[in-house]
């Protein structure tokens, strides 16, 4: 697609695009490139010297049992935030689009999570269920469940999973919605006279037309769960116990900040790219068949 | 409505009232804990209904802080939120829609490789290449400062995709029609381009708000004094130690004033909020 009226200037469209290039290779192109130049690099412990180590830092990550385990937690972790967030959303848009009164209200209502930082929902969350004076601790302990994400690998992968799924809910949702409006209603009612009951219809008609929507919701939601629940997992767990939620992400940044691991950071980060461009050229394509409808 | 179910109906009714107290309990136990003392807090369990000390506790945070852990008082990063917010939305609009002018309406060498060198910055996120953008930063001596928490997340591939296509969809005949009349292409870009994008700005600025407001990795690393503290850092910094010795009833009203912000544009602008979200994802 390309316009037909255009402006002549040997000039001007530089000039337009010049913030916009300079931030971008500043803080976009030059930092990548860094990181992987970094990746071939091993530095000794106080920065001062480095010395050229080719692929050694991949070959040591992928030996390494802690960035393996990182992996495992990081596949886990993403599987369950897109699945439950996936299926509560659509339960509740499938609700939401029934309804004839208060649909508007229970919008409203569903939405304002979005707004909510990652490291803040984190935040609540862990109050809700701290320890010792948590309100929900308090509930379990009543039915006779001792809660502890402190101590408990399991638990602490409850409550981030929890916090982080409860973010994105009203984000699903929403997506979620638009799909079900956008179904022709003649089509619900057609199988209606047909005598299809309601969870025929659901799975036969609606399910299968959503299908574009729910495959969009997944690799975001993957994507969500690879980057954006860095905040939720640093203001509660921090990784642990253990590995037990140290998802990739908070890896790279405990390796590079905390441990001051520079090569190993930065082959972990190319790593990171690597994945992130895959997703990405794989929403991409998916975006361009739907186009071609 | 297909057919009259008063049953079903019901049944749609009962979850989403579900749904919503769900999503709204945590939200309500940090309302409520922001207005107790801290002695009621942990005698657990802590009340469900709210106490007296509302504004006892927010005038103390807003003004100096808690009293264990940091004592930056919440005002002031609340102001760097926002100018932190305000900078990252109103930024990315400006550069981006520049440059989409320019890659729309002008033919010059070229002009498909800068257009591919921002698109394939939609595929890294900050999260991912942290230390070397940090070491930029202190290269550039703009660590610790509002232009270093704002100016590296300014470019966005998302936005120039966005005021691209709706420039594509903009009659030629108001192009030609603005040449006819000897408009240069400034003249053109103010006086036609810039006023039919308002409602594509105003979408765009609510979804950017929320995003500089909430970012958390960046300013974790670049900010080392008290009095450059976003709020959502702030609290972070708050959570000193275990259960019982953080000060929960102050920590509570910061999350209050820090999430109240951004869910109060989601709210109050709910139109613009949505076609701001279906579109930068599309």
């Amino acid at each position: 697609m390309e316009k037909r009226v255009i402006f002549r200037s040997a000039w001007l469209p530089y000039v337009l695009l010049l913030p916009q290039l300079t931030i971008t290779a500043m803080f976009f192109f030059w930092p990548a490139a860094q990181a992987v130049y970094f990746s071939f690099q091993l530095q000794d412990a106080f920065g001062m010297s480095s010395q050229f180590v080719g692929l050694q830092n991949y070959a040591d990550l992928f030996k390494d049992s802690h960035y393996l385990s990182s992996f495992k937690v990081t596949a886990f972790f993403s599987v369950l935030v897109a699945t439950s967030g996936i299926l509560i959303s659509l339960l509740l848009a499938t609700m939401a689009d029934s309804v004839v009164r208060g649909a508007l209200a229970y919008k409203t209502f569903l939405i304002w999570p979005y707004a909510v930082a990652p490291a803040i929902a984190g935040v609540l969350w862990a109050f809700i269920f701290a320890p010792s004076i948590g309100i929900v601790t308090y509930f379990l302990k009543k039915i006779g469940i001792d809660w502890n994400w402190i101590i408990d690998p399991e638990q602490a992968m409850a409550l981030v999973v929890i916090a982080s799924v409860w973010k994105q809910i009203s984000y699903n949702f929403l997506f979620f919605l638009a799909g079900l409006q956008s179904i022709p209603k003649s089509l619900i009612e057609a199988a209606a006279i047909d005598g299809a009951g309601p969870f025929r219809r659901f799975w036969t008609i609606v399910f299968p037309l959503l299908s574009p929507t729910t495959f969009f919701l997944l690799v975001i939601n993957i994507i969500y769960s690879f980057f954006d629940t860095f905040g939720v997992i640093d203001a509660t767990t921090q990784g642990g116990p253990g590995d037990a939620t140290k998802i990739l992400v908070y890896k790279v940044y405990y390796d590079g900040v905390k441990a001051a691991d520079l090569g190993g950071s930065s082959a972990q980060s190319v790593i990171l790219m690597i994945v992130v461009i895959t997703l990405t050229v794989i929403q991409f394509r998916y975006v361009e068949r739907k186009v071609q409808y | 409505m297909v057919e009259n179910r008063p049953v079903r109906d019901f049944f749609a009714h009962a979850v989403l009232i579900t749904g919503v107290l769900l999503v709204a309990f945590p939200l309500w136990v940090t309302f409520v804990a922001s207005t107790l003392t801290f002695d009621q807090i942990v005698s657990v369990p802590m009340p469900l209904w709210p106490g007296d000390q509302f504004l006892h506790n927010y005038t103390q945070v807003l003004t100096s802080g808690s009293e264990k852990g940091s004592s930056a008082p919440v005002g002031t990063m609340l102001v760097n939120s926002l100018v932190m917010a305000l900078s990252i939305a109103i930024g990315k609009i400006t550069i981006s829609i520049l440059s989409a002018f320019a890659i729309v309406y002008f033919r010059f060498p070229g002009r498909s490789f800068f257009f591919w060198s921002v698109f394939v910055t939609l595929m890294l996120p900050v999260e991912v290449r942290i230390i070397p953008t940090f070491k930029v930063a202190a290269d550039l001596g703009i660590l610790d400062s509002h232009v270093g928490l704002a100016m590296p997340l300014i470019a966005s591939a998302t936005a120039t995709f966005l005021f691209r296509q709706f420039f594509m969809t903009i009659p030629d005949e108001l192009a030609e029609a603005a040449r006819i009349d000897g408009a240069g292409p400034m003249r053109f870009f103010f006086d036609v381009v810039l006023p039919l994008s308002k409602t594509h700005i105003a979408a765009l600025f609510v979804i950017l708000f929320i995003y500089g407001w909430n970012q958390y990795l960046w300013p974790l690393l670049i900010t080392a004094s008290e009095s450059m503290y976003t709020v959502v850092i702030g609290i972070k910094r708050m959570i000193a130690g275990g259960d019982a010795s953080n000060e929960w009833h102050l920590i509570m009203a910061t999350a209050m004033l820090a999430l109240m912000p951004p869910a109060l544009v989601v709210i109050l602008m709910q139109k613009w909020f949505v076609k701001g979200l279906v579109e930068t994802e599309k």
